[in-house]
């Protein structure tokens, strides 16, 4: 490249056409490079306050249970809640009780579903796209920054659940709402994987913002999309008159994790979870890719 | 679960089954069968029955006869009858004596009453063309039910030989040894089948009524047939025989013998037929060791006996509904359609807990098979010391409060705390018991029967009733019962001290490594009538250890996990593949060989009439040719329709049009941002794709800027090229930022920044690397004079350093200022294209200011004068068309003239060559 020519204000006198060779295939291949693409999210309004809420969350139940003291003696009510203040590891299992059901959804849709779209609705699509950056590139570098923030955003709850919790309830074996415990390490193992799974268990929630990402040209439009269809789902999983019908919604099957936390941690349900999850995830990513590798892009 | 308990509370047995709605419609006969009320006897009793058959009523087939459990009628079994019904049986169900609308009193199973009602009933089916008959009177048929209505499947499979086969279910053997076992009153259950049996009246032919539903309060029946206080549509002599052992709080042998004489115990050596026994784990009204007895002695005598220990039973529901239901159903598909093919499965299953689908709320359930039943000593046993030193307890005055075990329909909890352990009920009242402990087991353990233990007991009383119960004790030590279950036992000659043998409850639960053994024996159980009198026991370990049975052989199949949890992910993989490889849109490219563009030449009359095609394609930085494209839903309208035409190095660019004449929409197709639906364009040389690698020596800046509005102008600059995926030293992001020109807004977000900052910012992101090829769409657009100017300068600036610049823009004067070469579009279509010149005519003609008139004589010695082609006058002065001459010199000339001229300027002709050109096409 020239650079000795400066973009001067003033005609200059006509040079020979600087015939040097165009940059080379591995630069469309280094395009979008993660890194970029993480700073260019990371420093949105909505990134930071979806990070400033997840951390808030687990301290704001804390200090709901501090406030309202123990729980109460439901005696029907088997879950978590009734047995938070037991251990560090029991708040965090709360914690993500609480929010693994639609909480956890928000920061993915989100950040699933406005990263295509916003580029659209700012016009800096057709800019990255004429870069070139390669349109499956794009979607790739998009894909793997919008999972690694909802990673960190779902991993965050339990952390700090664990941290906060185990300052004010102490270290301890999990408390099971069933009687019995887990002691601490294997605790730690299980809720790893109840993690895990919760994270695999987004993924089709993910792929479907996705998808309506490259579909949409409305940021709102795809995230509220993605939830709303989630939403759905979870109202049908609720229907126990559609019986086995509701094997087949992945959202039925969103606290199966809570099987990892037994004695004998139980696999079916977060078997079953996976599979729908994972098989709907191909689909819809596999979808979002073919439009917007084909797509006219107008925006 | 709750749920559970009150169904168990107020029907027991009433083991009610799903309803799988089959396609097949079921023809269903209700009628009521008169039978004699007892042997011989001229009154009747009125059985209320229903028949189900599907299809063709002349064919032959196997019957099935369904019982219902007690406090249940026929109505419980529909659904599983129609089910049979549609695997191709003829089905009947009916109301046993004293139940539903049928009438008579409950016997119990009397062999001269409800199990001569079968007899009846069979010699019904006898009769029927649909059902196929082993020998005249003598129908193929078999017999299934649950509790109260599996017992008489035994009973008439001993009293009647007709039966072909059974399929009994958590059913009872010895009746006597159920409600009295080890002579204790097993109180709590027997209240309910009693009060039950009392209570469960409804609206019978005979308008049998009874009245109060609240459980145990007996009312008197209201009853036509009249009926003893308290007993409802109990026989009296049954009646009598509850009340009695009731106030008494233990048996008597009167009572043994009567519920003796009725159970299939009495008449087991004449059980000869394949039987199916399906016990249920958590069950304190029939444990496990009845349906033992009942499965050792069939299979002394002989028949085919497969023992299944199903998950539930009495105390715990029946989450095994439809498996027990495909079993009995392959049973008799066996021995009933004599289909040899039918597996009836392994000769022993256990049903055991893998633990809790929270999502369904269910049990997990898996089964271990073997191909032999080991009965309650399992195929091999392992010895468990237990210590503790003799201990001394109360048995508390009024045998309360009582110790808790077992509660009738809460063995689900117990199931649950196999599990977690919490939710045990099992209560022990300190000072009641005594406890002996193993050391923590070294490896885990598996306890499939009944394990024993010898025990030394005394007491203060001759007679001592106790209770033993085999505690799994996790490390922390909390204490679950497996199946909260107990045995209960009556030791006499206590004061003397007697040394007995207990068995404990028979159970299929794992005990962990790690985990000790307890033998508890406690004096009181809230399930079981014992002694009121104050006592004072000691128990003692005598002898041996433990004595645990284990059944290695039994082996473990895990459920199955529908198909679709595996066939899903690889369909759903096959499906994301197929949708990728198809989707890829073939580019309709045209060739470019010197053919093909004949081809081309033929449908459009001017093409690429700029230049020839230059064999050296690398050099020429645009070339388009035949590019059409029309958008979805404008099927009959192109937005761009067959133009070419090619730009040279260093050449500015005009494109020009009217809105809606596809400037933008070729200028999307350039950056790869459009697919084209025929023709292409090349770029040096190379034919532009979405994502093309020559687009990096294309800047453009089309459609107004876009950038991320919440980082500053500087980094939306820095990522963008970051983004580009080039080295960051080709940017010269310093000359990009002089362009813009935004001072120290370029640190500031760029959603604080004008209109027109951002199209300068946008400019300068557009020139960022100094591309070969600039695009700028209306570059000039929201700017103010001088800063037009500049980006004017700045446009013909970088052309004049070789590189190619394409401005489109609707600003006339700023395109003929700027450009050197013209492309005017209109509808998609090229309308024309060359140097600026070209298409202006000369571009030659003056327009010069005067300040007077200028005279006739005058504008003839203008228009003399050399180079001046013509000459006119107009209304402030003259239009004079050069032809040779320059405008510095036409301007000494006028000077000479005397002309006073106050103005010299070109006269713009685009505006006319524009709108001539954009009228004179086909509209």
């Amino acid at each position: 490249m020239s650079a000795e020519q400066p973009v001067t204000t003033e005609p200059a006198a006509a040079q020979p056409a600087p015939a040097q060779p165009g940059p080379t295939r591995t630069a469309a291949c280094r395009a979008l490079p993660l890194r970029v693409e993480a700073v260019r999210q990371l420093r949105r309004r909505r990134t930071m306050a979806m990070a400033a809420l997840v951390v808030a969350l687990p301290l704001i139940i804390l200090l709901a249970f501090q406030v309202g003291g123990s729980p109460g003696g439901e005696r029907n009510q088997v879950t978590f809640l009734s047995v938070t203040t037991g251990s560090g590891l029991n708040f965090a299992a709360t914690c993500l009780f609480l929010s693994a059901g639609f909480f956890l959804l928000v920061p993915v849709a989100l950040f699933f579903g406005d990263t295509v779209a916003s580029e659209a609705s700012w016009s800096s699509l057709r800019y990255l796209l004429a870069a070139p950056v390669p349109r499956s590139r794009l979607l790739v570098s998009k894909l793997g920054v919008a999972a690694l923030f909802s990673t960190v955003a779902t991993v965050v709850v339990p952390v700090v659940a664990l941290a906060a919790g185990t300052a004010v309830y102490g270290w301890g074996p999990l408390q099971l709402p069933t009687g019995g415990s887990i002691p601490a390490g294997t605790a730690v193992q299980r809720l790893l994987i109840a993690v895990g799974f919760v994270l695999v268990s987004q993924l089709v929630t993910a792929a479907l913002a996705f998808w309506l990402s490259t579909v949409t040209d409305a940021p709102l439009g795809a995230v509220g999309g993605a939830l709303g269809l989630t939403i759905l789902g979870n109202i049908l999983g609720q229907i126990s008159a559609l019986g086995s019908i509701r094997d087949f919604l992945p959202s039925y099957w969103a606290y199966s994790w809570v099987d990892a936390l037994q004695p004998q941690p139980q696999w079916d349900g977060m078997l079953k979870g996976t599979s729908l999850s994972l098989s709907g995830a191909l689909v819809l990513t596999a979808l979002a890719f073919r439009h917007f590798r084909a797509k006219d892009v107008v925006s | 679960m709750l749920a559970v308990v009150l169904a168990l509370l107020v029907g027991i047995g009433a083991w009610t089954a799903v309803a799988s709605g089959g396609p097949v419609a079921v023809h269903q006969e209700n009628r009521f069968l008169s039978f004699p009320e007892a042997p011989g006897s001229s009154a009747t009793v009125q059985i209320d029955t229903s028949f189900f058959t599907t299809g063709n009523p002349t064919v032959r087939r196997p019957a099935v006869l369904l019982a219902h459990g007690f406090g249940g009628s026929k109505d419980d079994m529909r659904s599983e009858a129609q089910d049979l019904a549609r695997d191709g049986y003829a089905v009947l169900t009916w109301s046993a004596r004293g139940f539903g609308r049928s009438t008579g009193r409950i016997g119990l199973n009397d062999p001269t009453a409800e199990v001569a009602d079968v007899s009846g009933l069979i010699d019904w089916l006898a009769t029927r063309p649909e059902v196929r008959l082993d020998a005249p009177g003598d129908p193929r048929v078999g017999i299934a039910g649950a509790s109260y209505g599996g017992a008489v499947a035994l009973l008439a499979a001993a009293y009647d030989k007709r039966v072909d086969a059974i399929a009994p279910e958590i059913t009872y053997w010895d009746l006597a040894d159920a409600l009295f076992p080890n002579g204790v009153f097993k109180k709590l259950w027997s209240g309910i089948f009693f009060s039950t049996g009392s209570t469960s009246g409804t609206t019978g032919p005979a308008g049998t009524t009874t009245g109060s539903t609240a459980a145990g309060t007996g009312t008197a029946a209201t009853d036509g047939t009249g009926a003893a206080g308290g007993c409802g549509r109990f026989t009296p002599e049954l009646c009598a025989m509850y009340q009695r052992v009731a106030v008494a709080g233990k048996p008597d042998p009167a009572a043994r013998a009567l519920l003796e004489a009725r159970s299939p115990s009495a008449v087991g050596n004449r059980i000869r037929i394949p039987t199916l026994l399906l016990q249920g784990q958590t069950d304190s009204l029939f444990p496990l060791d009845q349906a033992d007895r009942a499965a050792q002695t069939v299979r002394a005598n002989g028949a085919p006996v497969s023992v299944d220990w199903i998950a539930g039973g009495h105390d715990g529901g029946n989450p095994e509904t439809a498996r027990v239901e495909a079993r009995t159903e392959a049973w008799f598909g066996h021995y009933l359609k004599g289909d040899s093919g039918v597996d009836t499965g392994p000769a022993f299953r256990v049903s055991r807990t893998g633990g809790i689908d929270t999502t369904t709320a269910t049990v997990t359930l898996t089964g271990a098979t073997s191909s032999r039943y080991p009965g309650l000593d399992g195929t091999a046993s392992r010895e468990v010391p237990l210590t503790g030193a003799a201990q001394t307890f109360a048995n508390p005055a009024g045998a309360g409060p009582p110790a808790i075990s077992a509660l009738p329909g809460l063995g689900a909890l117990g199931q649950l705390s196999g599990l977690g352990g919490g939710l045990s009920p099992a209560l022990d009242f300190p000072g009641q018991n005594a406890r002996f402990d193993s050391a923590p087991l070294s490896s885990d353990l598996r306890v499939t029967g009944s394990a024993s233990v010898r025990i030394r007991v005394s007491a203060d009383t001759d007679e001592a009733v106790l209770f033993a119960k085999l505690y799994d004790v996790s490390p922390n030590g909390q204490q679950t019962l497996p199946a909260q279950l107990v045995t209960p036992f009556r030791v006499t000659g206590a004061r003397a001290g007697a040394e007995v043998e207990v068995r404990l409850p028979a159970i299929d639960a794992d005990i962990q490594a790690g985990h000790r053994l307890r033998l508890v024996l406690a004096s009181t159980d809230l399930g079981y009538a014992s002694p009121t009198a104050p006592a004072e026991y000691t128990v003692a370990l005598a002898g041996p250890p433990l004595s645990v049975p284990v059944d290695p052989q039994l082996s473990t199949v895990p459920a199955p996990l529908p198909w679709w949890v595996w066939g899903l992910p690889l369909l759903a993989a096959l499906l994301a593949a197929a949708l990728l490889l198809t989707g890829r849109r073939r580019v309709p490219t045209l060739p470019t060989g010197p053919a093909a563009r004949t081809d081309q030449a033929d449908r459009q009359p001017t093409p690429d009439p700029i230049g020839p095609m230059s064999p050296q394609d690398q050099l020429i930085p645009l070339r388009i040719s035949g590019l059409t494209k029309r958008y979805h839903g404008a099927a009959d309208r192109y937005a761009v329709r067959d133009l070419s035409f090619r730009v040279e190095a260093g050449q500015v660019l005009g494109l020009l049009g009217p809105n809606g004449a596809g400037k933008t929409t070729t200028l999307r197709m350039l950056m790869g941002l459009i697919r084209p639906d025929s023709g292409e364009i090349q770029v040096f040389g190379q034919v532009v794709r979405p994502g093309s690698d020559v687009l990096a020596r294309v800047g453009a800046f089309v459609e107004g800027p876009g950038f991320l509005p919440h980082l500053s102008g500087r980094a939306n600059l820095d990522l963008y090229w970051r983004a580009t995926g080039r080295r960051a030293e080709q940017a010269h992001t310093a000359e990009a930022l002089a362009i813009a020109d935004l001072g120290e807004a370029v640190e500031r977000p760029v959603r604080t920044y004008s209109q027109g900052m951002r199209q300068r910012l946008a400019i300068a992101q557009a020139m960022l690397g100094l591309p070969d090829l600039l695009i700028l769409d209306e570059p000039l657009n929201g700017l103010d004079p001088p800063q037009i100017r500049e980006m004017r300068e700045v446009i013909v600036g970088y052309a004049a350093t070789g590189r190619t610049v394409i401005v489109s823009s609707h600003l006339l004067a700023e395109v003929e200022q700027t450009c050197t070469h013209l492309v005017v579009m209109d509808h998609g279509r090229l309308a024309q294209a060359g140097p600026v010149a070209e298409i202006t005519g000369s571009g030659d003609t003056l327009v010069v200011g005067t300040a007077d008139p200028v005279s006739d004589t005058l504008l003839d010695k203008v228009a003399a004068l050399p180079g001046v082609e013509a000459a006119e006058r107009t209304d402030s002065g003259l239009l004079i068309r050069l032809d040779g001459t320059s405008a510095d010199r036409l301007l000494v000339e006028l000077v000479r003239l005397d002309i006073p001229v106050t103005s010299l300027g070109p006269h713009r002709r685009l505006e006319d060559a524009f709108l001539t050109l954009i009228g004179g096409t086909a509209r």
